[in-house]
């Protein structure tokens, strides 16, 4: 049986044909759970979007989110607000050369090599979307931290200044130190801070453990045990409110472009 | 099917006589990369017992047909596949966890146990027994990442589970976390003295020297 096995139309009949059966089976898994993996994705990244303006309240995300958010897209270069592109994904528009623009050395300050032309943003309204009363506007950022590129939905106010929230969905920190950027409570302190000061350039200052005065509308204290990591957070809040992020879009919102409609 | 003695063997053995990751010291990596939450490790475990029970299934059922020129080739690329429909079944039905796990469930094609079991037993058993013999192993590895997690989890953050158990000094509480617990190489102090504990209480694993 054995010297049988190993002739070699037998090698290639059983290579063959366990090639062919597994392929089958692992194309079968990858087809029909793919509905539901875009699905966990897509909620996944609506209750980030909820959890950082503070409207999570545990029941159905996919309602809540319909309520309270408006989902825009903004070219960032001049910040006016355009259409959304076909087959948009942020995460592919980011690495697509088409899409993107390459970042030199000195603008790339957050270490992120690329940033996609049209960003999306979304608008929260605490009474539901038809009340049009604007609560806050989340960006999603980003940055390289220690050993991974974090990324953070940032709620500012209607003002388009005042911090509301942030939240860190994505990160590959080291537990317990630099992970410590998910905590709520350190991300907790942000909330009130200034992004920009009165001339719209950036000010938001992370500060080392204990430093950071409590009067200041800019000072929060860094991470104690993973001062890399809080670098990239200052980095990351350095490019994203800076001319190359959302700067023009966010001098705009200053100056009224949203309560038009 | 064999007889109910040797299936507990089979089963049970390799918790603690013949545990594939004190006494056969495979495995080591992830049981050193996902042991810092306790859930992360439990999904983690019941992966890898799943992978091993199912490859050791398939292998041993179609072992009598393996060309012994191919036969490494034959395991992986059943491994593979297994372990790609573990991944996809996790991000559909448990999406945070396997997003917390990323990398890990992929690297369990790596799992030298995976490898191991398949070569040592399923290729020269049947398919019932060689099923449950990756049970057994996978449970071995579960003894053992369970514990370690247990006391990453406990002594690093102050929770099992997620569960605040000691509240920490930095949320108002008494516990100081001991930082190094949440680094990678507290998984090699404790494994180690894991393997130390287990060895003073059955002196036959000792190797001779």
């Amino acid at each position: 049986m054995s010297s049988n096995n190993d002739s070699i139309s037998k090698t290639l009949i059983v290579v063959i044909s366990l090639c062919l059966v597994c392929a089958v089976i692992v194309s079968t898994a990858a087809v029909q759970l793919r509905p539901q993996q875009t699905a966990n994705k897509l909620l996944d990244s609506q209750k980030n979007v909820l959890a950082v303006t503070g409207l999570l309240s545990g029941s159905d995300i996919n309602e809540l989110y319909s309520k309270h958010i408006e989902e825009r897209f903004v070219d960032l270069d001049t910040g006016d607000f355009v259409e959304k592109p076909a087959n948009y994904d942020y995460r592919k528009f980011m690495k697509d050369p088409e899409e993107s623009i390459r970042l030199s050395g000195d603008e790339d300050v957050a270490s992120i090599k690329s940033r996609a032309n049209i960003a999306p943003v979304y608008l929260a309204y605490n009474n539901g979307v038809e009340s049009g009363e604007l609560s806050a506007i989340v960006l999603p950022i980003h940055g390289y931290g220690l050993w991974s590129t974090m990324h953070a939905f940032l709620a500012l106010g209607a003002d388009g200044t005042t911090i509301k929230g942030l939240n860190y969905y994505e990160q590959g920190e080291t537990a317990g130190l630099g992970g410590e950027v998910q905590n709520p409570k350190w991300v907790a302190q942000f909330e009130g801070k200034k992004l920009l000061d009165q001339s719209g350039a950036p000010a938001i200052k992370v500060v080392k453990p204990g430093n950071a005065s409590a009067d200041s509308a800019f000072e929060v204290d860094g991470l104690s045990g993973a001062t890399l990591t809080s670098n990239g957070v200052q980095y990351t809040f350095d490019f994203w409110a800076g001319a190359k992020g959302f700067a023009p879009f966010l001098a705009k919102v200053r100056d009224g472009a949203l309560n038009n409609g | 099917m064999a007889n109910a003695k040797e299936i507990k063997t089979v089963l049970f053995g390799p918790v603690f006589a013949n545990n594939p990751i004190a006494l056969q010291v495979l495995g080591i990596c992830s049981a050193l990369a996902v042991t810092t939450k306790m859930d992360k490790a439990l999904v983690m475990c019941i992966a890898l017992t799943l992978v091993t029970a199912f490859s050791n299934f398939f292998i041993s059922l179609i072992r009598n047909h393996i060309p012994s020129s191919v036969r490494i080739i034959v395991q992986m690329t059943i491994i593979a596949s297994l372990v790609i429909v573990v991944d996809q079944l996790l991000k559909a039905f448990a999406y945070d966890v396997a997003k917390e796990l990323s990398v890990f469930v992929g690297l369990i094609i790596t799992n030298c146990i995976v490898m191991g079991r398949a070569e040592a037993f399923a290729m020269k058993s049947a398919p019932g027994i060689s099923f449950l013999d990756g049970i057994g192993n996978g449970l071995g590895y579960s003894a053992v990442l369970m514990t370690v997690a247990f006391i990453r989890e406990l002594g690093g953050s102050g929770t099992l589970f997620g569960i605040e158990i000691m509240p920490l000094v930095k949320d108002g509480g008494w516990y100081q976390p001991m930082g190094l617990l949440l680094m990678p190489p507290s998984a090699f102090i404790i494994i180690a003295g894991l393997i130390w504990l287990l060895r003073t209480y059955r002196t036959e694993q000792i190797e001779k020297a």
